[in-house]
């Protein structure tokens, strides 16, 4: 009884809980700034590689290889490692006004870095998704290989990809709390800092339930969406 | 015959194509031509090259030998502008092809307005009119989704023609239908063929082919085995596989 005392004293304080929201809150909204801003340029810059990893004909085989490169690398490197490299790194250069950014940038970039990478995979696995014969529907009508893309396969192939691409941001939101290993004063970091000083564990709990209060409803909304999706495709063999 | 009076070159001029899938020869020394304002109908089983050949004429499959022309130009050449070429060829597929994630009036404007730099409204103007003559002004906000088989076929037929097409090709148009689908489709080919539209079809409905074709071509294996005017072909075929075709076909009940 007196281990579970302990545990409860230790991680479930009220009193240090509520004393520790504050705190911990204000640490989340950089957490929530960098999420919003890295998933705003992952979307884009994902699309954007994942394009060029599709380009036809040997003239692009470059870029293919470039592309390729880009996601084998920042898929395999554990984010901590990227996190260093942009976070110590980049400041390391003193090239000026890229050396001399706060380190909430530095955590945009390599959320962004990483994220992209992913991203990039869901996207081609999207735009792979889309039957060629909408392909040769669209080139057969006088569509250059740009217009079908742009108006046939991206749209078809955005629309399928939106449950996985939520579940690799769920991942992204998550990984906010890595960047503190850069000194961004975020709320895993203040949580830290909050039981140092106080002697428990509670502002952790804190920080968690924050975390979770965001992560959820994107992973039901993600549910939803899939659960419609085959309603739709039941729906549609008939 | 010509409806043009000159007599002179084929609309359509398919010099000895061959072409192959890795070791498989899918078309071998295939000539064909065709004449403004007439219809041609491909017929032959499943594998003897009447898709590929369709797919061949608009550039969708490369050709490998031979030469094609089209309206006088040679369009089996590298530098030929294949975006420009298939804006005056139509193609409709058997699976439809519509874009799924567009409506109805969008999937028959989209080509007119990106393609052929058509001002909106005049593109939707126009969509509405080929809408309304296949009946289905109706469904123009409706998803293809929602429409039936035979419907969607002609609002896929309708999407090539808005790009006023000086050729349509038509690949099996009919084969994905229900039976009582196809009469819709196949009325809508024959108003076309009536208005003295250039069409090459590849089919499966032999009375058909035999009602609208100016000539009918056998393949098989990937050749043009025998060609010729549809009550010779239909009626005293030279080739024994030409007639053990059409007894096979007769005895599946697709010709009254």
């Amino acid at each position: 009884m007196h281990a579970l005392h302990q545990v409860v004293h230790a991680f479930f304080n009220p009193h240090s809980f509520t004393l520790a929201i504050p705190d911990v809150w204000a640490g989340f909204q950089v957490n929530l700034k960098m999420m919003v801003i890295a998933e705003a340029l992952v979307l884009v810059f994902a699309l954007g590689i994942a394009i060029v990893r599709g380009l036809p004909g040997r003239g692009a085989k470059p870029f293919r290889v470039l592309a390729i490169a880009y996601t084998d690398f920042f898929r395999g490197t554990p984010i901590i490692i990227v996190a260093f490299f942009v976070g110590f790194g980049i400041p390391g250069l003193q090239l000026g006004y890229i050396s001399s950014r706060s380190p909430v940038t530095y955590g945009v970039i390599t959320l962004t870095l990483v994220y992209t990478a992913y991203v990039t995979e869901v996207y081609r696995a999207g735009i792979e998704s889309v039957h060629a014969s909408q392909r040769a529907a669209a080139r057969s009508l006088g569509l250059s290989y740009w217009q079908s893309m742009r108006y046939v396969i991206i749209p078809q192939a955005v629309r399928r990809v939106i449950p996985p691409l939520l579940n690799d941001f769920v991942g992204l939101q998550k990984d906010t709390a890595i960047v503190y290993v850069i000194g961004v004063a975020e709320a895993a970091s203040l949580a830290q800092q909050f039981s140092t000083t106080n002697g428990d564990f509670a502002s952790y709990l804190v920080a968690a339930v924050f975390f979770i209060l965001i992560t959820i409803p994107l992973a039901r909304f993600t549910d939803y969406l899939v659960a419609q999706r085959e309603h739709l495709e039941r729906a549609q063999a008939f | 015959m010509n409806a043009d009076g000159n007599g002179a070159a084929p609309f359509v001029d398919v010099r000895g194509v061959s072409k192959w899938f890795g070791d498989l020869q899918v078309l071998n020394e295939v000539s064909l031509d065709v004449r403004e304002h007439h219809v041609v109908c491909l017929i032959g089983a499943s594998g003897s090259g009447k898709s590929t050949l369709l797919r061949c004429l608009n550039l969708l499959e490369r050709v490998e030998e031979g030469e094609i022309r089209i309206d006088g130009q040679r369009i089996t050449h590298e530098k030929v502008d294949v975006n420009a070429l298939r804006r005056k060829i139509g193609i409709v597929f058997q699976a439809y092809n519509l874009f799924p994630h567009m409506t109805v009036l969008q999937n028959v404007m989209l080509a007119p307005r990106k393609a052929r730099r058509l001002s909106r409204e005049d593109a939707e103007q126009r969509a509405y009119q080929l809408l309304r003559r296949i009946g289905l002004e109706a469904k123009a906000e409706e998803y293809p989704d929602r429409l039936s088989g035979g419907q969607q076929q002609r609002v896929a037929i309708v999407r090539a023609l808005a790009m006023e097409p000086k050729l349509m090709l038509l690949d099996e148009i009919t084969s994905a239908l229900d039976p009582q689908l196809v009469s819709d489709v196949l009325d809508l080919v024959r108003e076309l063929a009536e208005s003295g539209m250039t069409m090459i079809l590849a089919t499966h409905e032999m009375s058909f082919a035999r009602e609208v074709a100016d000539k009918v071509c056998f393949l098989d294996g990937g050749r043009i085995l025998e060609e010729g005017d549809p009550a010779q072909i239909f009626t005293e075929p030279r080739e024994q596989r030409t007639r053990e075709f059409l007894s096979r076909v007769l005895a599946g009940g697709r010709m009254q």
